[in-house]
């Protein structure tokens, strides 16, 4: 099959995102690439559990004394659902509704964007707390690992509009198929980071 | 050979070189940086050994000294032995499962040039203010203090070339696991093969965490933060655990392809069949789990605790067992064969007793207790010399000469490649052999000079006369690699005569599309299975058709080039000089905006036409 | 979920029986979207509500959080799929490394 064949709806393979060699090695490259990503977040987690309330002096904030519930809870909330309306976009995509997809992809993006939004006032929320990247070894585990998986959001996020705005007028081929799907494989990784990030930063943190 | 090739000037081949994605072309590169760098490292041995010759030496301060073990360890490590054995891979593997490419040829251009320029910038340190001392382990709570900006520039050099080799792991997996020839399961590939998958699969996990504890010691040094820090909560073992948890698997990625280029050349000049092939595979993938449960045996004195130390003595043990079964396997495929005494067959039999007598005295090392006597001492120095110069290096050495033919087309000269081994095997053994006793009698490893008296001083003068034997064996071998180049004579696709594995099959070296029509592969030893069956090559699985080919790209080092830039910025923006946040910023901008550059931009690559690849055989194709 | 083979011979039935199995696929999504949020909820429940130790809270958590992560890879991302042997086999050995380093940094750090 040729990349840029044109399709219709009733010739568009099933999986339009295993349908070339080179789909076939990037959705391969790119499960691989995931699995290092678990060793990446796993050893900053582990960092993060040895220096988790290490502080110089009581005067510091402790995990407990700075999350919050709510909030942490809404946030969980936009980024889980973003992931809903990625698998959205790839439910369109498989039937070939290119605008339909589109569509779910900018939910995707907004909801990523609100999520980046109420970390940044979160962080801001810490920092005049005293608990900053360099007062303390937890303060640098913590924006270190949370921070990190906010840099992978945002980078997502950069990555779905650029995806959406090359191919707005070209609709769906079997070039730019796979890159929709990749990147949807990326965006339900960091919701998994973070499903581990509020358990063992946030709820941890609160349980005490 | 293609003729398209043929008539380029200077300019026209540095730009194919810059620009080029083939995976042939690609280990060249590596080759030669590979090689560059050995040489690099070889010269800050040859210091090292002539700063400890004699007792009370002054031929280099002690500054200077840890300066220069440093490097000697890093820049052998890591630009050294894994670009030399990312050489082989490249140019072999892909020729031995019948592809004509790796499965992303832009990404691993992306990974030479990544570590090529962190190997520079690792190196420029020597020119401006001194390089890194605390080790090639560089453990935090000396690497914290060291003044200067050595260290900085081991965290970025180290870095960036660490990227680059993640993401030639990644490469060599997913191709090694979608693009085989038809015919060729799993248990039909051959053992330089499956070397290359565990090895890239280790690649793959081991990388994050040395990525990981880079980042936390650049955030200590250059951004204000404490984890490693105890007074402000941090606690320095971290590193180690991080680095460890990379350098021990590390340790397994240089030496598994190292088995695998021997496990190519034992059958090839015993004319037999490698012996125990399944028991061969599964010894591999078995050292490259048991790699990642031994870690803390470098820690052992570290106050990790009775317990731990137990599980991970034990569990180092337990690596020499699928070692051993190898060991058996090689002794065994040349038991009964006709073997031919050729280069690589001097350093694969050589390999054997010196990788063995570095595994025993690894066993000893594994004992927790003794290693209390043992650990920073020469016994460690010379054990892990002999592991990895008896191992990795002369798997090099072997592997640059079987390979050369199907890289270049040419022979290196038989007689002076065994002038090198000699000297280079004797070289070998006089420095490091005598360690083994310079550490049992007490000597120190790390230290600049030693004092008179003590029984150390004839054997360091020793072990320095070994390092000239070597440094002789290496002049050698430039040499035979100048006149062979000269006289440039061309040689066919089996040169060595006895090739049992596809890349034998075609011409050396292959055209840049590699098959014209991809093998069939009946069984293992694919190419013997013809040769036996009177066949003068490969049977075709499919017809001759367009052959679909990558295009070149200048990306690959413009985003390398980015990143060298920015790493200045961020090592000088500490100074509070003006320029270097701008730099930095340049740099990532430069970096970002050519991946933005690719990902917008589409790529088909191009076609070969059938018509073209039906012209004179031997010829090759107009593009 | 398989991609099964599709090949009744009419396209047009090809077509329909794929765009049903789309949509009761998507069913099966929505039905773990729902799972999901209803484990979050407990998880959260767990540490807000006053009454228990940590000794209890802590496991119960990071076990729910392994369940919500499965339902991601195995529904969200396909992964019960055929043709991710491979994948599911590099995720879970990345999974191990990790699950290896944090047991590690966990006990022998500060011991």
């Amino acid at each position: 099959m040729h990349a840029d064949e044109k399709f219709t709806y009733e010739t568009w393979p099933a999986a339009p995102e295993k349908s070339t060699l080179e789909s076939k090695n990037k959705f391969l490259g790119f499960w691989f690439f995931l699995g290092g990503e678990t060793v990446l977040f796993a050893s900053l987690f582990a960092t993060y559990l040895a220096l988790k309330d290490k502080v110089p002096s009581s005067s510091h904030p402790l995990a407990k004394d700075l999350f919050e519930l709510p909030l942490t809870f809404v946030a969980t909330m936009l980024l889980l659902t973003s992931s809903l309306t990625s698998v959205y976009a790839m439910y369109h995509m498989k039937n070939f509704a290119f605008k339909k997809m589109m569509v779910w992809l900018g939910l995707t993006a907004l909801l990523g964007a609100g999520f980046l939004g109420l970390e940044v006032y979160e962080f801001t929320h810490y920092v005049h707390e005293g608990h900053t990247f360099t007062s303390s070894a937890f303060g640098s585990a913590f924006y270190t690992l949370v921070g990190f998986h906010g840099g992978h959001v945002a980078f997502g996020l950069l990555w779905c509009l650029t995806l959406m705005f090359r191919n707005s007028k070209r609709g769906l081929d079997l070039y730019n198929a796979p890159k929709f799907y990749v990147f949807s494989l990326y965006w339900h990784f960091i919701d998994v980071v973070w499903v581990f990030i509020f358990t063992v930063v946030y709820l941890m943190g609160m349980v005490g | 050979m293609s003729t398209y090739a043929q008539k380029k000037g200077f300019g026209a081949t540095l730009w194919d070189f810059l620009t080029t994605v083939d995976h042939k072309k690609i280990a060249i590169l590596y080759l030669i940086a590979g090689g560059f760098f050995f040489l690099v490292g070889g010269l800050e041995a040859i210091f090292i050994r002539i700063q400890l010759a004699v007792p009370n030496n002054d031929f280099v301060s002690a500054g200077l000294f840890n300066e220069i073990i440093t490097m000697h360890g890093t820049t052998m490590i890591f630009l050294a032995a894994m670009p030399l054995v990312f050489a082989f891979m490249n140019a072999v593997m892909p020729l031995q499962i019948g592809a004509r490419d790796v499965a992303f040829p832009f990404v691993n251009a992306l990974g030479f040039w990544l570590f090529f320029f962190g190997g520079i910038f690792l190196n420029l340190s020597w020119f401006l203010g001194g390089a890194p001392d605390a080790g090639w382990t560089s453990y935090a709570s000396l690497a914290l203090h060291s003044k200067g900006h050595g260290v900085d520039f081991y965290i970025l050099g180290l870095q960036i070339s660490g990227i680059g080799t993640l993401i030639g792991g990644i490469n060599f997996l997913v191709t090694i696991i979608n693009m085989r020839a038809p015919g060729m399961t799993y248990m039909r590939m051959p053992l330089f093969t499956w070397t290359t998958f565990v090895t890239s699969a280790l690649i793959l996990f081991a990388f994050p965490p040395l990525t990981v504890g880079l980042v936390l010691m650049m955030f200590d040094r250059l951004f204000g933060a404490n984890f490693f820090d105890v007074t402000l909560g941090g606690n320095t073992v971290i590193w180690e655990h991080l680095f460890w948890i990379f350098g021990h698997p590390e340790v397994y990625i240089l030496i598994l392809p190292a088995f695998g280029i021997f496990s190519e050349i034992f059958p090839i000049f015993s004319r037999k069949r490698l012996f125990g092939y399944s028991s061969m595979v599964f010894a591999t993938v078995l050292i490259g789990f048991l790699g990642f449960m031994v870690w803390a045996h470098h820690m052992f004195t570290t106050g990790l605790g009775p317990v731990a130390n137990a599980i991970f003595a034990v569990a180092t043990m337990a690596i020499g067992v699928p070692t051993g079964i190898k060991i058996f396997n090689w002794l065994l495929t040349m038991w009964g064969g006709s073997v031919k005494f050729t280069t690589p067959m001097h350093w694969a039999m050589a390999f054997i007793p010196s990788f063995l007598a570095g595994g025993v005295t690894g066993v000893m090392l594994a004992s927790a207790a003794a290693d209390y006597q043992y650990h920073d001492t020469y016994f460690v120095v010379a054990h892990f010399h002999y592991v990895i110069v008896g191992g990795v290096v002369f798997a090099v050495f072997a592997g640059t000469h079987l390979y050369w033919p199907k890289m270049f087309g040419t022979m290196l000269n038989e007689t002076l490649g065994k002038i090198t081994f000699w000297l280079f095997f004797i070289g070998f053994h006089l420095t490091f052999f005598i360690q083994h006793f310079l550490g049992l009698w007490g000597m120190p490893r790390r230290v600049f000079t030693y004092l008179p008296g003590q029984g150390f001083d004839s054997a360091n003068m020793v072990s320095s006369i070994g390092a000239a034997f070597m440094g002789l064996g290496v002049i050698v071998m430039l040499y035979n690699i100048i006149v062979t180049s000269v006289k440039n004579v061309k040689v066919g696709n089996d040169p060595w005569g006895d090739g049992r594995t596809l890349e034998w099959a075609i011409p050396s070296p292959p055209p840049f599309y590699n098959f014209k029509q991809l093998p069939l592969v009946r069984g293992l030893d694919a190419y013997w299975l013809e040769k036996m069956d009177g066949k003068k090559g490969m049977t075709p699985a499919e017809p001759l058709g367009d052959i679909h080919m990558p295009n070149s790209s200048f990306l690959p080092f413009m985003m390398a080039l980015g990143l060298f830039i920015a790493a200045f910025g961020a090592m000088y923006h500490v100074n509070d000089k003006a320029w270097a946040l701008p730099v930095m910023i340049i740099g990532l901008l430069v970096t970002f905006g050519s991946m933005f550059l690719r990902s917008v931009k589409d790529d088909h690559g191009f076609h070969i036409h059938k018509e073209d690849l039906m012209d004179d055989d031997d010829k090759g194709v107009k593009a | 979920m398989a991609n099964q083979q599709l090949n009744s011979g009419n396209p047009r039935v090809d077509i329909e029986y794929r765009r049903r199995k789309n949509a009761e696929e998507m069913k099966y999504q929505l039905v773990s979207f729902a799972l999901m949020i209803f484990l979050t909820l407990i998880a959260f429940a767990a540490v807000y509500i006053k009454g228990f130790t940590s000794w209890f809270t802590v496991p119960f958590i990071i076990l729910l959080a392994v369940v919500q992560v499965i339902f991601q890879l195995y529904y969200f991302m396909h992964m019960s799929h055929k043709g991710h042997e491979a994948p599911s086999l590099f995720l879970y050995s990345g999974v191990l490394v990790g699950a290896i380093t944090i047991l590690a940094f966990s006990t022998i750090i500060w011991w």
